[in-house]
């Protein structure tokens, strides 16, 4: 179990870098520059500028200056927010981001796994129907039209809850991101969930359960949650991800200070150095929430933690 | 002699989606305490279903009719909650697969152990120990290593006996084994039938062994029931449907078992398919495949009637069968 963990992890290293890779080229090939601004700087001030970040040195050059900064630890200096190093504007958007993600990446998995089960277990009844038909929704409406249309009617026309912004405490504030958040992959999991539940209820050794009287209680959850469980897993980790990308559009809507803020605006920018740190750290998150999710998986059937 | 369970009148439907299948219909039959009897038919007669039913464990579109009686108790229409004081307690099943019928996440001993906690208020440590002698019991070596293996980790063979095992737990007054044999290779099948024997023996258990294999039911079973698109055609003590039997599908089952054809010194399998339970045919449902049938096997079912000495046949057919003479 511990080899195999170890092994993942070896395994994800050559994934940072070519992750590290094609992002440092593909900005470097993308128009424009982080000092491009509305008003062009005098020459000579762009000049000094550009040899202050290494901007001036053959693309090569700047990539292994990159990479060895990477290997000590050190993204850099942000560009375009003088005074600001990456790690230090990662640091203060990350933890909020990170408590968004997980908050809904909860509220989500635990409403679409009760949703999923009952609708299973009542295949073809009502219950079954309504679940089958309200997942719809956010799998088709887009994240941020959903987001717009809850501001909109929850915020402005009902007033129940503020429309956006966050300090800290203001918990209120959070209700809607999250559950924007949570849906789509909340009904992701439930569609899931009752998928495989109801497999696994048609399964003989399900049979086998009930003709041991066990009763309804025990053979949800001893012997059906965990088999049923096996294809959610799987879908955690890219769920988790996606949730985490999901939010930095979501932040930006809701204006909340997460590294959204700092990513998109980047992005805009050129900010070289505070892209490429971003990028990073997701990358290291998603391999991280997979390998956990391989581990989990493991767990849960015997057969993959034996061989 | 006790019976143990009188099944009166029963019937399994299945709705479709603007039909119904007949599965099984009007079966009468008691098992004795400790009596084995062995149900044959070709594969779609309705063996499996008329059991399962007794189980409770049609699919959803199945429904049953008459009664099934172990003791006062009728088996049949009773609420789940209350049958399950008595599935896995006074009756027990096995299965047909025994590489699908145990829960692949979950350890042996926990799948054993819930049985004795369920049913005999066992503490989990009790429990344990009392599934790993039953382990012993049906002559799986390491018992106790062995209920901390996944059914993965264990061969058809033994999870067959794991499944055994798991039936007799509660020493239950009825097992019914749905062709325990089939899945498993021959030299293992001879193993497994003598520890039925032994085990339902030891318990007083009485047995009910489902199979489309004759040769099974040779050194086994006391009295047979062989069925026929859903139906009861012949019934009697074993040895007396093997040596003589009345119904001309007996005899066409007999010629198609080797070891016991030999005697005829040929294999004649039954000619046609068995049929199909929706499209029956007019008359005996056998008589499309019947070397025997006569005009009146064409309009009129014959219903199953008393043969003597403890014996029952549904065939108007009366005159000599002799080996050879089948469709
Ligand atoms: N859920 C269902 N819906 C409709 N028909 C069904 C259903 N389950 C079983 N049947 C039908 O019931 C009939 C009897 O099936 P059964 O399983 O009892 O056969 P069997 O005698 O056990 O055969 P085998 O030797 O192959 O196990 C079959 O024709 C089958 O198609
Ligand atoms: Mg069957």
């Amino acid at each position: 179990m511990i080899s195999y963990a170890f092994r993942r992890v070896l395994s994800a290293i050559p994934i940072v870098f070519l992750t590290i890779t094609v992002c440092f080229f593909i900005l470097r090939l993308a128009p424009g520059g982080p000092f491009d601004g509305e008003r062009a700087l005098p020459v000579n001030v762009l000049k000094n500028l550009r040899a202050h970040y290494n901007l001036d040195q053959p693309i090569l050059t700047q990539f292994f200056l990159y990479v060895g900064g990477v290997l000590r630890g050190d993204f850099g200096p942000s560009m375009v927010m003088e005074d600001f190093t990456v790690s230090r504007l990662l640091s203060i958007g990350l933890p909020f981001t990170l408590m968004l993600g997980f908050t809904a990446f909860i509220v989500g998995t635990i409403a679409g796994l009760v949703a999923g089960a009952l609708a299973a277990v009542n295949q073809n009844r009502w219950p079954d129907y309504l679940l089958v038909f309200v997942v719809l929704i956010p799998l088709i409406i887009p994240n941020f039209l959903m987001a717009n249309l809850a501001q909109l009617i929850f915020g402005v026309y009902l007033g129940w809850l503020p429309v956006g912004g966050y300090r800290a405490g203001s918990y209120i504030n959070l209700v809607m991101p999250i559950l924007i958040l949570a849906m789509p992959h909340g009904a992701r999991v439930a569609r899931l969930v009752r998928g495989s539940m109801i497999e696994v209820l048609g399964t003989n050794y399900i049979r086998t359960a009930r003709s041991k009287g066990l009763g309804a209680a025990l053979i949800l959850t001893r012997h059906a949650i965990k088999p049923a469980l096996l294809p959610v897993v799987s879908y955690l980790g890219p769920g988790l991800s996606y949730l985490l990308t999901g939010s930095l559009v979501v932040e930006q809507i809701f204006a909340l200070p997460g590294i959204g803020k700092y990513f998109i605006t980047a992005a805009l920018n050129r900010d070289y150095g505070l892209v490429l740190g971003t990028t990073i750290l997701y990358v290291f998150i998603i391999l991280a929430l997979n390998l956990i999710v391989d581990v989990l998986y493991a767990w849960l059937d015997p057969k993959v933690r034996l061989n | 002699m006790k019976q143990v369970l009188s099944v009166q009148n029963m019937s399994v439907t299945f709705a479709l989606h603007n039909s119904e299948v007949h599965a099984v219909r009007e079966m009468n039959f008691d098992l004795a305490e400790g009596e084995t009897l062995a149900v044959v038919g070709e594969s779609g007669s309705g063996k499996s279903q008329a059991f399962l039913a007794i189980m409770g464990l049609l699919a959803r579109n199945g429904r049953t009719g008459g009664r099934a009686m172990m003791g006062d108790v009728n088996l049949i229409g009773m609420a789940t909650d209350q049958l399950d004081r008595y599935r896995g307690k006074d009756i027990a099943m096995i299965f047909q697969d025994p590489m699908t019928s145990l829960n692949p996440s979950l350890k042996i001993k926990t799948q054993l152990s819930e049985v004795l906690v369920k049913h005999r208020g066992f503490d989990k440590a009790k429990a344990t120990n009392t599934a790993i002698e039953m382990l012993e019991r049906v002559g799986i070596p390491e018992p106790a290593k062995r209920a901390n293996a996944y059914p993965h980790q264990l061969s058809g063979g033994m999870r067959q006996r794991v499944m055994i095992a798991m039936a007799l737990l509660c020493q239950p007054k009825i097992l019914i084994a749905d062709e325990p044999t089939t899945a498993l290779d021959v030299t293992v099948q001879a193993q497994m039938l003598d520890l039925f024997k032994t085990l339902t023996d030891d318990f007083g258990t009485s047995l009910v062994l489902i199979t489309h294999d004759l040769g099974v039911v040779a050194g086994v079973a006391d009295r047979m029931m062989v069925m026929y698109g859903g139906r009861a055609v012949e019934k009697g003590g074993v040895d007396d449907l093997f040596y003589d039997p009345r119904h001309p599908y007996t005899l066409g089952l007999l010629h198609s078992t080797p070891h016991i054809a030999k005697r005829a010194a040929r294999l004649d399998p039954i000619q046609g398919l068995p049929p199909s339970l929706e499209h029956l045919p007019k008359g005996c449902s056998f008589n499309p495949r019947c070397a025997f049938a006569f005009d009146r096997c064409l309009i009129e079912r014959p219903p199953l009637t008393d043969a003597g000495s403890g014996r029952e046949k549904a065939c108007f057919y009366e005159g000599p069968m002799a080996y050879g003479k089948v469709a």
